[in-house]
């Protein structure tokens, strides 16, 4: 038996059916959907299981008298698969109705865009050719009557954002939006009733069409920072080993860790809220000066003797050719294709925006217990014990819920526990074996004290089991270890110029031969929550901005309050919650990953917002002087949407492949390291 | 020109067809699991049934 998780909160109940969404790790092929769903639903009581094989997620349904979530997520450990339960939040499905929204928007809008750009380029040509005013006039009819309906409601996003952020007397990016459609849809018309050349449908909709292209993958990296309520006491208080500690930590009143990490925790989630996306940043400066700038333009035509008409007609191209596509779609484009690469590293992002602060990060901060070393304890020295006594050794410790039991358990070939086994509590386990009493325990219950002698405690962090079966015994030493490429990965760090730090809540002789052996020079010990978060405060205080990476209950508090955090996906539910990211798997590996894809995805953004930058340098002088014709608006934006996007798709072309990832961070973007 | 006068309420028409069909499939989940449809189609579990 694994550790009993208590997994109540995760399941869903419906009319004696349970359901329960899981997460599940090493999916790679084909061939893992038809193991996954085949074996569990080969299994009596589960109704369905469907794995969706682009987040890696499976929904199981079972009858709930039947079976147990455990049961559930044993039997796909049986199959081979390691799987955890995760809370889909209750916001997401209100999350993915707002994106299957968006998506019908741009569906309409891009119907529209095609359509009309079809008539717009038959005008545009029939200017060359023959074409009679009355054709070119009933084209634009047409136009006007496709586009005005598909801007009624591909338009709608922006219309609200706007309305919204005038009543509360502010600007954003949908001000301008809004502001140039309508007005560029207006004038058309007015335009074409008068049976002018030119009017403006197709560039309207054409940036309807962009501009919901950007806000679709915005929103799908952009989720919202969970807040951290008082009484959010439903979280497991921490993963425990055995049910009876769940049960004690949820019944403890005031003062206990888990109160404490509460209050810490409010404080350094508001703290940190304050970030603001590079993004925004440009959009705060974007709109005053689009709105200026098309102001400036038609008074400027005024004052030179212009008609009124004219000058409207220059506003408003300016309104259409300052188009905001490389800050609304190259932005969240490099996000997608970021949060792509970082998925294929094996981490899962919990915040829209942590791939900008993880760019930033100069310091990282480690926990040791579960972060650097695996989550669980392992048998260190299995290979030099008979291998007949570790697998009665580790039968006998099916039977029993402490820790260490559980990594003895691990060696288990034969999942069978011995009957009528009796767990003494602080002790041990015992059952009647062969007729024979067989003991496994504290030393000194086991009656081998004499034996553990030289051994015990010689080297931190081990603990030593006794078993003992008439008249073999055994001494098993159990310990955390690290992970296998730990001192590889914090080495790469280091070479790159990362600060690195551990924080452990752990005794300080446990933590010292870790941090000998990753070379972390900077390390402290027998911390609690609030000495976690002082030690990283102090950090940023010194201007750092700093990396957490930890997984326990302890940590959750120091996960939100450093710049950015991450954590492994066997940490306790409330650090997870409060991670910005999660990342799966025994291996240290994601952490550098993760942080040489957010450089290089950074890197493109500012790349990016510079493109915009000079397409406006140059199309705003040839909008203010007038020059702009339907066709040059629908060139020039189309242009600069699609330079974007493929530079955006960079990020995911170098990513891919490890070698060049570690290259990248320990490379090129070095320099980069404080970059703003 | 007096072609005109069908020729594009048609084309407009076989644009609407592909705009509804488009927001049919959104609306029968059908972007869900981009990635696992592709490998779905690999599978032969079908083949048994209809044999």
């Amino acid at each position: 038996m694994r550790e009993s998780l208590d997994l109540s909160m995760f399941v869903k109940r419906e009319g004696g059916l349970s359901h329960l969404d899981l997460a599940v790790e090493g999916i790679g092929c084909a061939g893992c959907i038809r193991k996954i769903e085949g074996g569990l639903k080969r299994i009596p009581g589960i109704v369905d299981a469907r794995l969706n094989f682009t987040n890696r997620r499976l929904a199981v349904d079972w009858q709930a008298d039947l079976l147990e979530a455990s049961d559930v997520i044993s039997a796909l450990e049986r199959i081979g698969y390691r799987a955890h339960p995760f809370e889909p939040e209750r916001a997401e499905s209100d999350e993915a109705r707002y994106a299957r929204w968006l998506l019908k928007c741009l569906a309409v809008a891009g119907f529209a865009a095609m359509n009309i750009m079809l008539l717009s380029v038959s005008v545009w040509s029939g200017g060359a050719t023959d074409m009679t005013p009355e054709t070119r006039d009933f084209f634009h009819w047409l136009s006007a009557l496709i586009a005005l309906p598909a801007a009624a409601y591909a338009g709608q996003p922006f219309f609200h954002g706007a309305l919204r952020a005038i009543r509360a007397r502010q600007l954003n990016m949908d001000v301008p939006i809004s502001l140039g459609v309508l007005l560029a849809l207006g004038m058309s018309v007015v335009e074409t009733m008068s049976h002018a050349e030119h009017a403006y449908f197709d560039s309207a909709v054409m940036l309807l069409f962009f501009l919901l292209c950007g806000r679709y993958v915005d929103h799908a990296v952009r989720r919202k920072r969970k807040k951290v309520t008082a009484g959010a006491t439903v979280y497991a208080g921490s993963i425990s080993y055995s049910g009876a500690l769940t049960m004690r930590v949820s019944a403890a009143g005031a003062g206990t860790l888990i109160d404490e990490v509460e209050r810490l925790l409010a404080r350094a989630v508001t703290s940190r809220s304050r970030y603001l996306r590079l993004a925004d940043r440009a959009a705060r400066l974007y709109a005053p000066v689009v709105h200026t700038a098309a102001a400036l333009t038609a008074i400027g035509w005024l004052l030179a003797g212009a008609s009124l008409h004219d000058s409207i007609i220059a506003a408003i191209a300016v309104l259409i050719i300052t188009c905001p596509c490389a800050l609304a779609l190259a932005i969240p484009a490099v996000q997608v294709v970021a949060s792509g690469a970082l998925f294929r590293a094996g981490v899962i992002l919990n915040a829209g925006d942590a791939v900008e602060r993880l760019a930033e990060v100069d310091t990282v901060v480690f926990d040791k217990t579960g972060t650097l070393t695996l989550p669980q304890p392992h048998v260190d020295n299995a290979a030099a014990v008979d291998p007949d006594l570790i697998e009665t050794a580790a039968r006998l410790a099916l039977s029993s819920h402490h820790p260490l039991a559980a990594a003895m358990a691990r060696e288990v070939r034969d999942q069978i526990p011995y009957a009528g086994a009796v767990e003494e509590p602080g002790q041990g386990v015992r059952a009647v074996i062969d007729g024979v009493e067989a003991r496994l325990g504290s030393p000194a219950f086991c009656g081998v004290a004499g034996a553990a002698g030289g051994s015990s405690e010689s080297e931190p962090g081990t603990s030593l089991i006794a078993f003992a079966h008439g008249t073999r015994s055994a001494i098993f030493a159990v310990r955390q270890k690290l992970r296998g490429d730990a001192a590889l990965v914090t080495k790469s760090l280091t070479g790159c110029g990362l600060d690195l730090h551990i924080l452990s809540g752990d005794r300080p002789a446990a933590v010292a031969p870790v941090a000998a052996r990753l070379g972390i020079s900077q390390w402290r010990g027998a911390l609690d929550p609030a000495q976690k978060i002082a030690a990283i405060e102090a950090l940023q205080a010194q201007g750092r901005r700093v990396l957490m990476v930890g997984d326990g209950l302890n940590d959750a508090p120091a996960l939100a309050a450093a710049h950015v955090s991450l954590s492994p996906i066997s940490a306790a539910h409330i650090a997870q919650a409060n991670a910005d990211a999660v990342f799966l798997g025994d291996r240290l590996e994601p952490v550098r990953d993760a942080l040489a894809i957010a450089r290089r995805a950074r890197a493109l953004m500012q790349q990016n917002l510079w493109l915009a930058v000079i397409y406006n340098a140059i199309a705003v002088p040839i909008a203010v002087a007038g020059y702009v014709t339907p066709l040059i608006a629908a060139v020039a934006m189309s242009g600069s949407s699609i330079l974007v996007t493929l530079n955006a798709l960079r990020a995911r072309r170098r990513s891919e492949d490890g070698r060049r990832v570690s290259a990248t961070l320990g490379g090129a973007d070095t320099p980069r390291l404080r970059s703003p | 020109m007096n072609v005109l006068v069908y020729l594009v309420p048609m084309a407009l028409l076989l644009g609407l067809t592909g705009l509804t069909a488009f927001l049919w499939s959104l609306r029968s989940g059908q972007y869900e699991d981009v990635e696992g449809a592709a490998l779905r189609i690999l599978e032969d579990d079908d083949i048994d049934r209809h044999a």
